[in-house]
């Protein structure tokens, strides 16, 4: 047996240059099916899928524009090179998206309530509730070192660095530069704070397809988690905020109607904690408001006034007919052709109404008749019009508001669901 | 009638066999070749007995012995396993007949067949003892092992030895254990007087020190153990000496934790043979000392830093415990250096050995070796003797590695504008090659954007680059270190972050001195050429965007070399043009790497790409495996830059990817082939489509054969799945082929029971190539009609995530991969998988554990699972 060789690296790196050439490669390749994993992940199956190819700079300078109007657009070519199909955009291909084009897309992204004309069965089990902050609400984009947020008619308020993930130009420790979040805000003016009331997207993943419960258990942990909620610095602009979220059980409604806020309240919010994320009116998420816990909870005209009667718009549709914005919208009335002629009116316009007072009458649930008379044209900043359930919410609360009480009341009788009346069939 | 003949003739024809004429030496082996085909009991009974019979030749019987020995093993493991099949079903009695010869031989008077036995033994061993056969061998061996005449005593312990080496100590009963050790240490003690014997029993321990855990865990046999090899230690006969030391370092590492109570006097006797005894014995000595320091680094390691002592075996702290005495040992080593030793690649003198060791115990100690070292530095380094200044430099640069930055630092700014001078002037090349040694050091482990104090300003950049440049000039094993020390010049500058290096100015300077170096007609000699190449990669990578046109034009000027090389093929240096092929390839791979990396600097070297993958796919008619695969590495990077216009080269590429996915020889080259195939899926995504039959039916193959080395078969599975990312449900007709591998891999990969460290790393890796194939697979499909496709896959998938988090054995890696599949397999399937991801323990707490990992990466995996589970379940 012969001796072993002893023999140890001597004034050499034990590790050859080839060797780190072969290392680098492999870390780079499994870099790269990480990021080809990452991508394909955040392929959502919604209306949010991520483009294939990476992309440079998110948005140019030239699109910071405030409120221009999308009628002042029309017949505008897009500046973007690309063909903005109607629908199936992704978020990061939108972001490529200028002036109107842009504001059209994103308009349409936000999830709306409706308002609460009566109270839903479940309140206490299937439901949260919270203070909404008054304040403009917004759609965030977080993307590629920039945050954007556009008001519900799509233009920017603003662009700011930001501690959310690709917030900022700062250097992320974890995931693609090229992964987006997106928040739902309310923007509110006094604190120049950001009140996250909802989570759409986080680093990528999608979240339309959850729960409200799992969408804001995620919000809950991850957004103070990301920094966002620090106070503003140089990389973070403005502050972002969680607004305290309740069961909707006796101590939870009672809470967010009572308890201060950080924030001026506008109503309270109502989340059914099943339903998922839908762009539009939904139902399954509601608005409530009264005096004590909205300065504006009686609509008022351009002057800031409430006018004595109450005033709805509607949308003019080609046959005349005037709708609400719900889809499939409610017909309100119809104006005659003649008048349209005169008055120079088109489809699609929003017009102005006062209720008279035939007021609205209901048959079985149904709208049957309502006396509306012709205002004029909206406020040109309207994006839509009124929806069926504001409409009925502001008529309720000039003749009989649905109050805090009957709120309250309703969750407490439903404490005990064995008490609920179910169908149950009998066969005797 | 035949075979008869040959078993008379065997003896001839193993004589020519080895004859002169090469005629003659060509029908001998087609004649053994015949034999073993036609009867191969009868083969090997006749090597057997051949060997065996003392009235036949030397040669014939030693050739005899080597025939019977490479019969039974082979390097290849899947020629192994067949002779090791072939061997067990082979006729008894024959088996028998030659296991008989084989321990007759034992006794012979020919030392040569004597110790052929012995090692055919061990094979025949290392193959049946596995199966519980021969159980009579160790017994047979022991028995009266003290009468035996000492040629035989001799031969048993070589034999026992030889044992000892070949099978794993499971399948020795302790019994026989302590038979074969007390054997063994008997031979070991100074009682025997034959020497032969006594070398070969000191051997044999240091073969059976494995088996011997029981035995060092009884103090009086551990005592008694230790007692004979240090005794042996001071045998007159250096064979013994070097051999015992050679034991001594061993047990070292195997029983680390057990030698407290012998360390004062194994001190003593390295120390002795240190200073005294003949070289091979000294090296020995030192080496004991080299591996405490690995031993004691890596427990250092393992605390982490902190000493909460969770690690299994606790440091004792030899190494700080013997500082005092055992630096100056050391250091006095470094004067005893040879005339001429950098010159020579294959040296390993005392000087070398013990300039080593001082580098481990500084990487051990830390600060405590820096007042040990300082004072024998401040008075060599300026005497006249270059042995004393070449010692003293070394010394320096041995102990850069290990102590503080705090502590180091203030010592670096004093020296290092003397060690400046002395590259420059001093006479002696020696102290010059130590001198650029030790800047390297320096820049390695005291420059960077981790250390607070910059040891290069402003003041001194230039000062260095002048001298480092003006070395490369200097003699080649000079010139070589002057390249390293630039490498890690250029590295320290690779974080720092700033869009300006201090670099910059002497960029150009840089790349033309060490072109320069590269093209000098000794750049042959001491690697220099391999050394120049590397560190122009190193300034490469850490160049930054001030930098990039010179960058940009490094490249025409590399390809123009290697077209060069191409055109120079029939030049009979034809190895050397190989190797340069492959360092030019290399730097074109970086080159590429780094401008690739971000769009503007694509842009300048796409000019080249057409032309670049004309010459990379010319390497490829070489024969060599280092330029097939640095070319292979340069084409991934290209394809990685490219993009989809990479499909314009496929048709010409795609015969040299099939080829190197057919090298099983050069496995790397393989391994490596197959990472580009996932670098191209990324380029073309769906235009790979045209080339997936080829490259599946290659893969199916890689991963069917015995013959590819194991360690290319997790990344072929990876692979899978970057291909069925690429070109999503078009992979449906592979699913029927690639499928039933996945699951019988992940079946073979489910458990680690009773394996050991490179054996559980080894199926860690292959878990993690299964699992990756599952991702791409179903995020390939995903929004595919035919998801439904991988509905009956979702059992078994699950399954498997389910056994794997049962066997709590995962890496993070390996973690992170498993529940990336959960998730991705809830978000294809979706709500059709719903129940079925419910009823899976992974869904679970599986699930909960990976979302508070502590590894970040893991739980971002984890929260993506959750989502699409989340998703899944509430439809």
């Amino acid at each position: 047996m012969a001796p072993h060789d002893i023999r140890r690296p001597f004034k050499r790196p034990v590790i050859s240059d080839q060797q780190k050439r072969r290392e680098l490669s492999l870390l780079r390749q499994a870099q790269n099916r990480r990021d080809a994993q990452h991508q394909a992940r955040c392929l959502a199956s919604t209306a949010f899928s991520l483009a294939s190819q990476t992309l440079e700079a998110p948005i140019s300078e030239s699109e910071l524009e405030v409120e221009a109007l999308p009628e002042s657009h029309k017949g505008h070519e897009p500046e973007s090179e690309q063909e903005p199909s109607p629908k199936d955009f992704d978020v990061v291909g939108a972001s490529k998206l200028k002036g109107a084009e842009a504001r059209k897309w994103f308009a349409k992204q936000l999830m709306h309530p409706e308002w609460m004309i009566d109270i839903p069965d479940g309140l206490s089990q299937d439901w949260y509730v919270f203070a909404r902050p008054s304040g403009k609400r917004c759609f965030i984009v977080s993307f590629n070192g920039t945050t954007i947020s556009r008001l519900r008619n799509g233009s920017i308020l603003h662009r700011f660095p930001s501690a959310l993930p690709n917030g900022s130009r700062k250097k992320d420790v974890s995931g693609s530069a090229q992964s987006y979040s997106i928040l739902d805000c309310i923007f509110h003016e006094l604190d120049q704070t950001y009140y996250v009331i909802d989570m759409v997207c986080w680093r990528g993943y999608s979240l339309y397809d959850c729960t409200a419960e799992f969408r804001f258990f995620w919000l809950d942990s991850k957004l103070a988690e990301s920094g966002a909620c620090d106070a503003p610095s140089h990389y973070h602009k403005y502050r972002f905020s969680l607004v305290p979220v309740y069961n909707c059980d006796h101590n939870g409604l009672y809470a967010a109607y009572t308890e201060a806020a950080p924030y001026v309240k506008d109503g309270l919010l109502f989340y059914n904690k099943h339903s998922h994320y839908q762009t539009g009116i939904t139902p399954l998420a509601l608005v409530w408001k009264d005096e004590n816990c909205s300065q504006y909870v009686i609509d008022t005209d351009n002057e800031g006034q409430v006018p004595s009667q109450q005033q709805v718009v509607l949308e003019l549709q080609e046959d005349g007919r005037l709708t609400t914005s719900d889809d499939p919208p409610t017909v309100f009335g119809c104006l005659d052709g003649s008048f349209i002629e005169r008055s120079g009116l088109k489809s699609g316009c929003l017009l102005r109404f006062a209720v008279g007072e035939g007021g609205v009458v209901f048959v079985d649930g149904k709208l049957e008749n309502a006396d509306l008379h012709y205002l004029g044209k909206a406020n040109r900043a309207r994006a839509s019009a009124d929806s069926f359930s504001k409409v009925m919410f502001q008529y309720s609360v000039r003749h009989s508001p649905l109050r805090i009480d009957d709120l309250l009341a309703s969750v407490d009788s439903a404490v005990d669901p064995g008490a609920k009346p179910c169908d149950i069939e009998m066969d005797g | 009638m035949l075979q008869f003949q040959m078993a008379m003739e065997v003896t001839q024809i193993l004589l020519n066999a080895q004859a002169v004429d090469g005629t003659v030496r060509k029908q001998a082996e087609e004649n053994l070749k015949q034999f073993q085909e036609q009867n191969l009991p009868s083969f090997l009974f006749s090597l057997a007995g051949e060997l065996a019979n003392d009235g036949k030749p030397a040669e014939s019987r030693k050739l005899a012995g080597l025939i019977l020995k490479n019969a039974l093993d082979a390097k290849e493991q899947h020629r192994k396993i067949e002779f090791v099949q072939r061997w067990l079903s082979l006729d008894p009695t024959v088996k028998t007949q030659i296991k008989a010869f084989l321990l007759k031989t034992l006794s012979s008077p020919s030392l040569d067949a004597r110790s052929t036995a012995a090692q055919v033994i061990a094979k025949v061993a290392g193959i049946e003892l596995p199966h519980k056969q021969w159980p009579e061998l160790i017994g047979s061996l022991l028995s009266n092992i003290p009468q035996l005449p000492a040629l035989t005593r001799q031969a048993t312990l070589e034999t026992l030895g030889y044992i000892c080496e070949e099978v794993s100590p499971d399948v020795v009963d302790q019994d026989h254990v302590n038979k074969i050790l007390t054997a063994v240490v008997q031979g070991v003690n100074s009682s025997e007087t034959n020497n032969d014997v006594r070398l070969a029993a000191i051997q044999a321990l240091y073969n059976a020190l494995g088996f011997a855990q029981a035995n060092f865990s009884n103090d009086m046999e551990r005592d008694y153990i230790m007692r004979v090899v240090c005794e042996a230690t001071l045998s007159p006969e250096l064979r013994i000496r070097r051999a015992a030391f050679e034991c001594l370092a061993a047990i070292s590492s195997t029983y680390y934790e057990k030698l407290a109570l012998y360390m004062q006097d194994i001190f003593s006797i390295t120390a002795k043979a240190v200073k005294e005894d003949e070289e091979p014995v000294a090296l020995q000595a030192v080496e004991f000392w080299s591996s405490i320091c690995d031993e004691e680094i890596d427990i250092l390691e393992e605390y982490g830093g902190d000493f909460s002592g969770d690690s299994d075996i606790p440091c004792f702290y030899f190494i700080k415990q013997a500082l005092p005495a055992l630096v100056p040992m050391l250091l006095e080593t470094l004067l005893k250096q040879e005339e001429d030793q950098d010159q020579d690649e294959g040296t390993w003198n005392i000087a070398m050995a013990g300039g080593t060791c001082l580098g481990l115990v500084a990487r051990t100690v830390g600060d405590d070796i820096v007042p040990l070292v300082m004072p024998f530095i401040e008075e060599n380094i300026t005497k006249p003797d270059w042995r004393q200044r070449e010692a003293a430099t070394y010394a320096f640069g041995s102990i850069l590695e290990g102590p503080s930055p705090d502590k180091l630092v203030p010592l670096v700014n004093v020296a290092l504008n003397f060690m400046l001078t002395a590259l420059m002037q001093d006479p002696n090349n020696h102290v010059k090659d130590t001198t650029a040694w030790t800047l390297g050091r320096m820049f390695e482990f005291l420059h960077g954007s981790a250390l607070e104090t910059p040891i290069i300003t402003q003041a001194n950049c230039q000062q260095i680059i002048t001298v480092l440049l003006q070395s490369m000039k200097d003699v080649p094993n000079v010139a070589e270190k002057a390249c390293g020390a630039l490498y890690f010049l250029a590295q320290g500058y690779e974080d720092a972050g700033l869009s300006s290096s201090p670099l910059t100015p002497f960029f150009q300077d840089i790349v033309q001195a060490l072109l320069n170096a590269t093209h000098r007609d000794d750049a042959g000699e001491s690697r220099l050429r391999t050394a120049a190449y590397e560190a122009l990669n190193e300034v490469v990578r850490c160049s930054t965007d001030e930098t990039t046109p010179m960058v940009v034009q490094l490249v025409p000027i590399i390809m123009m070399e290697l077209h060069q090389t191409l055109e120079n093929q029939n030049l009979p240096a034809d190895e050397r043009q190989n190797e340069l092929q492959g360092l030019l390839c290399g730097c074109l791979q970086v080159t590429i790497q780094k401008l690739g990396s971000s769009e503007p600097t694509k842009y300048h070297f796409m000019q080249y790409a057409d032309q670049m993958m004309s010459l990379f796919l010319r390497v490829f008619a070489s024969r060599s495996a280092t330029a097939h695969e640095e070319a292979m590495l340069a084409i991934g990077a290209l394809a990685y830059a490219t993009g989809p216009d990479f499909a314009k080269y496929m048709p010409e590429f795609y015969k040299y990817l099939e080829m190197g996915l057919q090298n099983f020889e050069d496995y790397q080259v393989c391994a490596i082939t197959v990472g580009v195939v996932g670098d191209v899926c990324r380029a073309l995504e769906d235009k790979i489509v045209p080339y997936c039959d080829g490259i599946m039916t290659q893969l199916l193959k890689d991963l069917s054969s015995n013959q590819l080395h194991r360690s290319v078969k997790p990344p072929i599975f990876s692979c899978f799945g970057d291909i069925a990312l690429a070109i999503g449900e078009n992979f449906e007709k592979y699913l029927l082929y690639a499928t039933p591998m996945l699951q019988s891999a992940a079946e073979l990969s489910a458990h680690t029971s009773g394996a050991d460290d490179d054996m559980i790393e080894y199926t860690n890796s292959l878990r993690n190539g299964i699992l990756e194939a599952y991702s791409g697979i179903f995020q390939g499909f995903k929004g595919s009609p035919k998801t439904q496709l991988l509905m009956p896959y979702a059992p078994q998938i699950l399954q498997f995530l389910d056994s794997l988090y049962a066997e709590k054995d995962m890496d993070d890696v390996v973690t992170k991969t498993a529940i990336g599949v959960l998730g991705d397999l809830a978000d294809t399937l979706g709500s059709n998988a719903g129940p079925l991801i419910q009823q899976s323990v992974s869904s679970k707490d599986f699930l909960k554990e990976c979302l508070s990992s502590d590894d970040h990466l893991v739980r971002e995996s984890a929260e993506w699972a959750k989502l699409a589970i989340s998703r899944a379940i509430s439809f």
